[in-house]
């Protein structure tokens, strides 16, 4: 009897350390993400043959339900993919564990990866890294702009007069709009990190902990933004209906210029029937400060991978923050890539498309969100009392400071 | 005194095992369900009660026990007051018109003869539409831009409107919406009642000389009661708990413009999947719970009639 037990408890350690590693790793439904990633994770298990990678998609607007239910109850991911904006939320509760310091060193992050990824530093420590960024920029209607004999605007004050000879019909019978203005879609993102900082102020302060843009900075930004509509009367909000009405309205060539992200890209040029071209979001004068919001995806590992599980999750999150990963990844998903030597590339840098997004890289900004949903409604709200309530600017970045403050001060408590 | 053996009356054995079989069966049948309802409904309805003491946010490792600060926390927020104004409004707005509406026009269609079944299809095809199509169907419908309804509204010299876009008229677009989705609904119940009054009651009161207005408030209004009172308690809770035309008419601002649209479920969603504040969302959903019994039996209260012919 005994030498059976010991024979079978040789047999299943014999079978469990012949057995590969599984790990589960999640990102959310997008069909040239997933599949990209399928290739990637062949490439990936054909190099380390003891590890087996299985992907789990969900949808969008599903995905961070889904993970704050599922990891907490120590199901889920080994490795996830995160928005950056929702880190300091799943650090905080422990859901993430601190990429190893021998694995992944502070001064290589930091002098491998553009600079905005330092928002996800938490305590001194890196949690989680990105493949790829995106920041905004304009994209405009090459035959819009044709027609009415217009270059591509530089400054704001080009942006204005460009958008004013473009626009059709007056408000609210709009046939064409200059300027796709949609507060819910980037434009909150730009008013706060780009037009604040172009002003001279600062959105935030250095800990991220005090919302800083009440300010005559803040108060000036949020006057020339509603301005675009109330005073320049380039555009509504809302001009198509549906959830992405200001990249439908271009889409379908009724609008002169829109400001979005570079995960855009794919979207229009699978849409648009005439010329487009994309240029850097505008400054004030030549020379002015130049500024950007940078978002990102990041992956890390969860408190689910420990022991073996964990070494194989560490040789995963390296393949595929690697440099040639995040090669692949922007030409088969059209991201750009979070490396600094890729994207100081010179072809990258001249691209039509993609040029504007990566220029704006070493400028651009990414903001700490601790209630992504609750600070995006205090900025949206605000905007739309000016819009839509005819409310003073001044009150209105006053009342979004207060509200935001209100988050920070109820997550920083 | 001798005992006697306890006589018990004859009993027709064979039949009696036979009922407490079929009893049996019929309780084990109803067990299903009661243990399902148990399960998906009681149960969780009670440990709402028990998060709403607690600060639970699902993205945190402590979930403290904080008594009845999240209730305290309500009557400060603005939002939640919003919504439940908001709330009554639909209800308000969206019960009588419905009932209304859906009363004249099943008068109307008791009485043709021809197309009675194409017109029915009409009226009820809008409650079998899905909601999200039919909330992208009026989100063009209403479009200041391109809207045919601000088409027409030029041609009558009349300004055209923001509808959904504009926070005084959202509200009552998206009641709107609810009440011509409901009204096939509505129609097909007020039918099913009016079929239910026996043609003899009018006959009687013809030869009496009632003239058609007073045979429609002496015989059909009343004998209709029933009709109307469960439209009113059910309508009532489904506009109470009204979701899904808002969260699919405004997308990205969901509840908006500036929350003139925000319903008090559209607000436990956001706070509890958007914002993660489980113990905060449990506890509005208490609130409502309250409000919509305390409706409700008041409802049936006093709307309940018993009327003898």
């Amino acid at each position: 009897m005994k030498k059976l037990l010991t024979l079978a408890l040789g047999l299943s350690l014999a079978s469990a350390s012949a057995a590969p590693v599984t790990l589960t790793y999640w990102q959310y439904d997008y069909a040239s993400k997933v599949s990209t990633m399928n290739e990637l994770i062949k490439k990936f298990e054909a190099a380390n043959p003891d590890i087996k990678i299985k992907q789990e998609t969900f949808p969008y607007d599903a995905y961070n339900q889904k993970v704050a239910s599922s990891v907490p109850a120590g199901q889920g991911p080994d490795v996830v993919n995160l928005f950056y904006g929702w880190l300091p939320q799943y650090v905080d509760s422990g859901y993430l564990q601190p990429l190893p310091a021998k694995d992944f060193p502070i001064k290589k992050i930091e002098s491998d990866f553009v600079p905005m990824i330092q928002t996800s530093k938490m305590d001194g420590k890196y949690y989680a890294l990105p493949i790829s960024v995106r920041t905004l920029a304009v994209f405009y209607n090459k035959d819009l702009f044709k027609a009415a004999r217009l270059t591509p605007p530089r400054t704001w004050e080009d942006f204005i007069a460009a958008g004013a000879k473009i626009v059709k019909g007056a408000p609210p019978r709009f046939t064409t709009l200059g300027f796709g203005i949609q507060p819910d879609g980037q434009d909150y993102h730009m008013v706060r990190e780009v037009l604040v900082r172009q002003f001279g102020g600062t959105p935030y302060s250095k800990d991220g902990k005090t919302a800083t843009y009440d300010s005559d900075a803040g108060r000036k930004a949020m006057a020339f933004y509603t301005d675009l509509q109330t005073k320049y009367k380039l555009g509504v909000p809302n001009f198509f209906p549906g959830n992405n009405s200001y990249r439908d309205a271009f889409i379908a060539g009724k609008v002169g210029m829109i400001i979005d992200g570079s995960f855009a890209i794919n979207t229009i040029k699978n849409g648009a029937k005439f010329e487009w071209g994309v240029i850097p979001l505008p400054v004030m004068k030549d020379n002015g400060v130049r500024s950007n919001f940078g978002s990102y995806w990041v992956n890390g590992i969860t408190k689910n991978a420990k022991g073996e599980k964990l070494d194989a999750a560490v040789k995963f999150l390296k393949f595929l923050t690697s440099e040639t990963t995040q090669r692949t990844w922007l030409d088969s998903v059209g991201e750009i890539p979070a490396s600094r030597k890729l994207a100081g590339d010179a072809s990258l840098r001249k691209d039509p498309v993609f040029g504007a997004f990566v220029g704006s890289l070493p400028f651009a900004h990414s903001t700490l969100f601790v209630d992504e949903a609750g600070q995006r409604k205090a900025w949206v709200d605000a905007i739309n009392t000016v819009l839509l309530k005819g409310a003073k600017p001044a009150d209105a970045i006053k009342q979004a400071a207060a509200d935001e403050q209100k988050i920070l001060n109820s997550y920083y408590k | 005194m001798t005992r006697t053996a306890p006589t018990s009356p004859p009993r027709p054995r064979r039949g009696g095992s036979m009922r407490r079989h079929q009893a049996r069966t019929a309780y084990t049948f109803l067990l299903v369900p009661l243990i399902f309802f148990l399960i998906v409904r009681f149960l969780p309805t009670l440990s709402a009660l028990r998060l709403s003491v607690f600060d639970w946010n699902i993205l945190k490792e402590q979930q403290p026990f904080v008594g009845l600060e999240n209730y305290e926390r309500l009557f400060a927020d603005e939002k939640f007051g919003q919504s439940l104004r908001n709330t009554a409004l639909y209800a308000v707005i969206g019960v009588p018109a419905q009932i209304a509406l859906g009363l004249v026009v099943a008068l109307m269609l008791n009485r043709i003869q021809a197309l009675r079944g194409l017109f029915r299809a009409l009226y009820f095809a809008p409650y079998v539409t899905p909601i999200v199509a039919a909330a992208w169907v009026w989100q063009w419908l209403f479009s200041p831009q391109f809207g045919p309804i601000n088409t027409f509204l030029i041609w009558l010299n009349i300004p055209p409107q923001n509808f959904l876009t504009s926070p005084s008229q959202a509200l009552a677009t998206t009641a709107a919406l609810v009440v011509w989705q409901n009204l096939g609904f509505q129609i097909v119940l007020f039918l099913a009642g009016l079929a239910a009054i026996p043609r003899s009651y009018y006959e009687a009161a013809e030869i009496d000389g009632a003239n058609g207005t007073q045979a429609f408030w002496k015989i059909t209004l009343p004998l209709l009661n029933p009709t109307i009172v469960f439209s009113v308690v059910t309508g009532t809770i489904s506009y109470l708990q009204l979701f899904t035309q808002v969260v699919n008419l405004n997308f990205t601002d969901q509840g908006g413009p500036l929350g003139s649209t925000m319903t008090v479920a559209l607000y436990i969603y956001q706070i509890a999947f958007g914002r993660y504040q489980m113990g905060y969302a449990s506890a509005i959903t208490v609130v409502l719970f309250v409000i919509i019994l305390a409706i409700t039996l008041i409802q049936l209260r006093f709307l309940t009639r018993r009327y003898d012919l």
